[in-house]
């Protein structure tokens, strides 16, 4: 079984577009050709944060999510993995 | 499509529409060797008016500028453009990703291998039948064959999930397991669309649509094979039946989607060609940005629609009154079902038409091929030979044997 998603490092698809919206964001995955959507500016902070921090949780707390949410925002992470929008780095 | 923190449903966010489309169809030309009998587009004659190469780069520019994701090209037939491969990869190159429609008549074993190693390219051959009687009764002799070559090849370059694209109708539904089993041959996926009363499939509407136990056979169809079965979300209308199918239930035309045609007029969708739909063109001052975002028609799409004479159905919030395109072209009120209501109220309002259809609106641009009219050049019989003059001397002169 893999780790939660909060402990993984996780960044975007290659294949998945990204395009902010004024309610969050929209994304759209061309390998699967599955969009989807992120309901919130700061779930999109965070996919966009991800990149770059160790770990799930660290990319949520850099873009200002507060522990209390933590869960919340580790949900959307892991179904947005389950649909492979996002998926898991090595580096 | 529910990745989501909280509860809000994809279906609300679009009905007020997007500062962009999702995706959005553009016919490149509307010439076509077929001449398929329900073509909604009316196809045949290429328009000399169609975008140049340049125009065409540029709306591509402003696609990518808004960040539509993909475009569904088709036409006519795309693939005779003679720039057809450019503006797919310039379009791919700017990150615009193209999913074309096809006949399959220019896919040779070279373009399939060209399409294979393009991961932002999804082709769709278009079939409506799983036997090439069927099939060839509405889309012309030898295009059966011409669809399943095209397939062959595609597989044997390795392209992984293009798709078999079938439009329902009376003749095609009981073959349904035998395009699944068709597009499982290929390793392609099968995808069924609506048959709309739209350009020349007006006039076939009546004998080509499901009949009512058919759209029943299809939704039990359809629900038994779940998202395996791609449906460009056309069937929503059938939602009424209970369950809702996997998808969009809604009509995105003005929201979410719209079409760009071969001479760079802009419609509410692809099955609206008319000019009650026409939103503007992208030649105009502000290009297709202008159009999507200033469009009164597009505004007047984006407010919440009322259900008319539906509004008091059960089913109102399921089905939505159903297809815009299909209620305008057979005469019916936009306000008011379907005319394949899945509860019947279509087919009472479609009895209440006028007798033989005069009064229905007409596509606004025909492109079909004229037809060739058989002529046979003859003498009048009467004038066998030439006239008898006045100084004729023969006795025989002015003389009519008749015919053995």
């Amino acid at each position: 079984m893999t780790a939660p998603a909060l402990d993984r490092a996780l960044g975007l698809h290659p294949q998945v577009s990204v395009r902010p919206e004024p309610f969050g964001a929209l994304l759209y995955h061309f390998g699967t050709r599955r969009l989807t959507f992120l309901k919130d500016r700061r779930l999109l902070a965070v996919v966009e944060l991800l990149a770059d921090a160790p770990t799930a949780r660290d990319a949520c707390l850099a873009a200002g999510v507060e522990e209390a949410e933590l869960p919340r925002y580790g949900k959307a992470l892991a179904a947005l993995a389950e649909s492979s929008m996002l998926v898991g780095r090595t580096s | 499509m529910t990745a989501t923190v909280g509860t809000t449903r994809l279906v609300d966010l679009f009905e007020s529409g997007l500062d962009a489309p999702i995706c959005l169809t553009w016919e490149l030309t509307y010439a076509c060797n077929l001449a398929c009998t329900h073509c909604l587009s009316s196809s045949g004659r290429r328009d000399p008016r169609e975008l140049t190469t340049a125009e065409a780069k540029a709306v591509i520019d402003e696609l990518e500028a808004m960040q539509v994701f993909y475009v569904n090209i088709g036409g006519g037939e795309p693939t005779v453009r003679a720039d057809f491969w450019e503006l797919l990869d310039y379009a791919t190159a700017h990150h615009v990703g193209v999913k074309f429609s096809t006949n399959g008549v220019r896919i040779t074993p070279e373009a399939a291998r060209r399409l294979a190693a393009n991961d932002y390219v999804d082709v769709q051959i278009s079939l409506d039948g799983a036997t090439a009687d069927v099939n060839d009764a509405v889309r012309g002799v030898g295009s059966y064959a011409t669809a399943l070559r095209a397939m062959e090849n595609l597989a044997a370059a390795d392209m992984r999930n293009f798709k078999l694209s079938v439009v329902c109708t009376r003749h095609n539904i009981p073959q349904l397991d035998e395009f699944k089993d068709l597009a499982d041959r290929y390793g392609a996926q099968l995808r069924l669309t609506r048959l709309r009363p739209s350009g020349r499939g007006a006039d076939v509407w009546d004998d080509l649509h499901p009949t009512a136990a058919q759209q029943r056979e299809l939704y039990d169809w359809l629900l038994a094979h779940g998202d395996k079965v791609l449906t460009g979300d056309s069937f929503f209308h059938l939602s009424a039946y209970g369950e809702a199918l996997p998808g969009l239930n809604l009509c995105g035309a003005g929201r979410v989607v719209c079409l760009i045609d071969p001479v760079g007029d802009v419609y509410a969708c692809p099955f609206a060609i008319h000019d009650e739909f026409l939103a503007g063109n992208v030649r105009a001052p502000g290009g297709f940005t202008e159009v999507w975002r200033g469009s009164e028609l597009f505004a007047r799409l984006r407010t919440p629609q009322h259900g008319g004479a539906c509004a008091s159905c059960a089913f109102y919030d399921t089905c939505k009154g159903g297809c815009m395109a299909a209620k305008f072209f057979t005469g019916l009120p936009l306000d008011g079902p379907d005319p394949e209501c899945v509860q019947g109220y279509g087919e009472q309002q479609l009895a209440k038409r006028a007798e033989g259809g005069a009064d229905l609106p007409k596509p606004s641009a025909d492109h079909s091929r004229r037809r060739p009219v058989d002529l046979v050049l003859t003498r009048r019989r009467d004038l066998e030979r030439p006239p008898v003059g006045a100084c004729a001397e023969d006795p025989l002169a002015g003389l009519r044997l008749g015919r053995p």
